[in-house]
């Protein structure tokens, strides 16, 4: 299994009991998503809706790259690759 | 704080309180100010408005601040009833609503970074910041300046020089990175994460993007408390056209518009080189694939927008309908809109008015209804897209006969 690092966004940090940095062992963003689970309860239901899907507003970042422009929730995690979680409503023209 | 109620997530309706936050934190939608509507229908009319500044501020009883101390001069601009233009598209009843030339930085930025700001200082921040397509770089730079906050703007590092200058002239931080847009975008949203600063467009984002439903206001105002019948306007994440919406639905419930006031049919416009809305949209999904944009319209170059899902929402719920336009296009709309009615806009305007000239083509218009296209920025910013797509100026001595020789003959028909 790859250990990699999680980077969560301030809507989670309750969460993660404050932690903006965590270490996560998994293949795949969503065994990611699994085993965030089980390290911390609750974390799921806010990262993917009702029928498994990642929530619309919810962006995930696998060395800086949007996982829509990889494979999506089937991305490869390898050792040491860096996940971002961002909230999509950041941007803007901004 | 009467008029306002609390922050509230678009998504699950969850209530947060009045503070720099724009996440729901159980489902990540957007939040969004919750106003309350009978309050400020008691308080709100006609003559007060019109007795109100000469800016934005005079619809403060529609915006979330209850003291406004930056922008105090933005909006207000002027409606420009293009006759010439209307002749070649055949619209009797064609306005311009001209932000490019909005004070102080000449795009319709300085609506929202007046509000954000004027929050910003509300809440205590001393420390203003932004990502930007580069007009809100321009912006946020101008009015920290006249407020005495510190400014840190992020740009994307191949931005027109003149949008680089025009922020850099007043003193901010100017983080230019090596990527695009939205790359910009996610790392100021990490930044944001760690650092307590007034991300106009980040955590403030609640209260900046209600500044432009003043561009509905206005428009309503400027018409003699009339809605227009269509709307054409341009999309980069989507916030600007999604609030114009609501501007003129708020304008309605509060009863500054008649009650059997009908709604304009919202029209959007891309760049077909960073379209993702009218992509989604045209294929009727409600969510948004986002793409790598690659268009001269580097202002409305955003492949990840975060208003997406709305400003889809609000073209069906108002009968509107999306275009796109090509680069050649985009100048072509450029100069067209400065030989008619000899207004300069930068490529957004481009990218409007090229979409407008689709939609009149296409008969979509009555040749009646009024209509308003949104000029959102100035082409004074974007000169070096017109290089090659302009004549040359005549160079003679200063004598009368090259005169005659090398201009009177090559341009008056005798
Ligand atoms: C000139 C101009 N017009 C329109 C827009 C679109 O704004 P929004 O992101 O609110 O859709 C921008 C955004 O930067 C802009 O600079
Ligand atoms: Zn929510």
């Amino acid at each position: 299994m790859a250990k990699v690092t999680v980077r969560i966004p301030t809507a989670l940090r309750r969460v993660t009991q404050g932690q903006g940095e965590v270490q996560i062992e998994a293949e795949t963003i969503a065994e990611l998503i699994e085993n965030l689970e089980k390290e911390f309860p609750g974390i799921k239901e806010r990262l993917v809706d009702e029928t498994g899907e990642i929530r619309k507003f919810v962006n995930f970042f696998v060395n800086d790259e949007d996982i829509r422009f990889l494979q999506g929730k089937e991305t490869k995690l390898e050792e040491g690759a860096v996940v971002a979680i961002i909230p999509a409503i950041a941007g803007g023209a901004k | 704080m009467a008029k306002i109620k609390a922050l509230k997530c678009k998504e699950c309706g969850r209530e947060y309180p009045v503070e720099p936050l724009h996440v729901c934190e159980f489902c990540f939608g957007p939040l969004e100010v919750e106003y309350d509507y009978d309050e400020i229908k008691k308080n709100i009319s006609r003559d007060k408005i019109k007795k109100g500044p000469v800016s934005l501020w005079r619809y403060v009883d529609l915006l979330p601040v209850e003291n406004p101390t930056v922008g105090l001069n933005a909006g207000f601009t002027p409606l420009v009833k293009a006759e010439n233009l209307g002749k070649e598209l055949g619209l009797n009843n064609l306005y311009i609503k001209d932000d490019s030339v909005n004070h102080p930085t000449l795009s319709f930025k300085d609506r929202v970074v007046a509000v954000a700001l004027s929050k910003a200082k509300e809440f205590g921040f001393d420390t203003a910041a932004c990502a930007s397509t580069g007009n809100l770089a321009n912006s946020v730079s101008a009015l920290a300046a006249s407020a005495g906050m510190n400014c840190y703007v992020f740009i994307p590092s191949n931005l027109e020089t003149n949008k680089i200058i025009g922020s850099l002239v007043f003193n901010p931080v100017v983080v230019a990175v090596d990527g695009n847009y939205d790359d910009v975008n996610r790392l100021s949203s990490e930044v944001a994460n760690e650092f307590g600063w007034a991300f106009v467009n980040i955590n403030l984002r609640p209260f900046y993007s209600e500044g432009s439903k003043t561009l509905a206001f206005e428009v309503a105002e400027q018409l003699g408390w009339k809605t227009p019948d269509a709307v054409v306007a341009p999309l980069a994440s989507g916030s600007l056209y999604t609030k114009i919406w609501k501007g003129f639905n708020e304008f309605k419930k509060v009863g500054i518009l008649e009650e059997n006031e009908k709604m304009p049919r919202m029209y959007g416009a891309q760049a077909l080189g960073c379209s993702p809305i009218y992509k989604a949209f045209k294929e009727g999904r409600d969510w948004i694939t986002p793409e790598k944009p690659d268009t001269i319209a580097k202002s409305i170059a955003i492949g990840n927008p975060a208003d997406g899902p709305y400003a889809v929402k609000v073209t069906r719920e108002s009968n509107g309908d999306m275009e796109v336009a090509t680069n050649e296009e985009i100048i072509e709309g450029i100069k067209l809109l400065a030989r008619t009615e000899g207004i300069f806009t930068e490529t957004a305007g481009g990218t409007t008015i090229a979409v407008l000239k689709k939609f009149a083509e296409k008969g979509v218009f009555d040749k009646d209804e009024v209509v308003v296209a949104y000029i959102t920025g100035n082409g004074y910013k974007t000169m070096e897209v017109l290089e090659g797509h302009l004549n040359k100026p005549i160079h003679i001595k200063p004598t009368l006969a090259e005169f005659k020789e090398k201009v009177v003959g090559q341009t008056i028909n005798k």
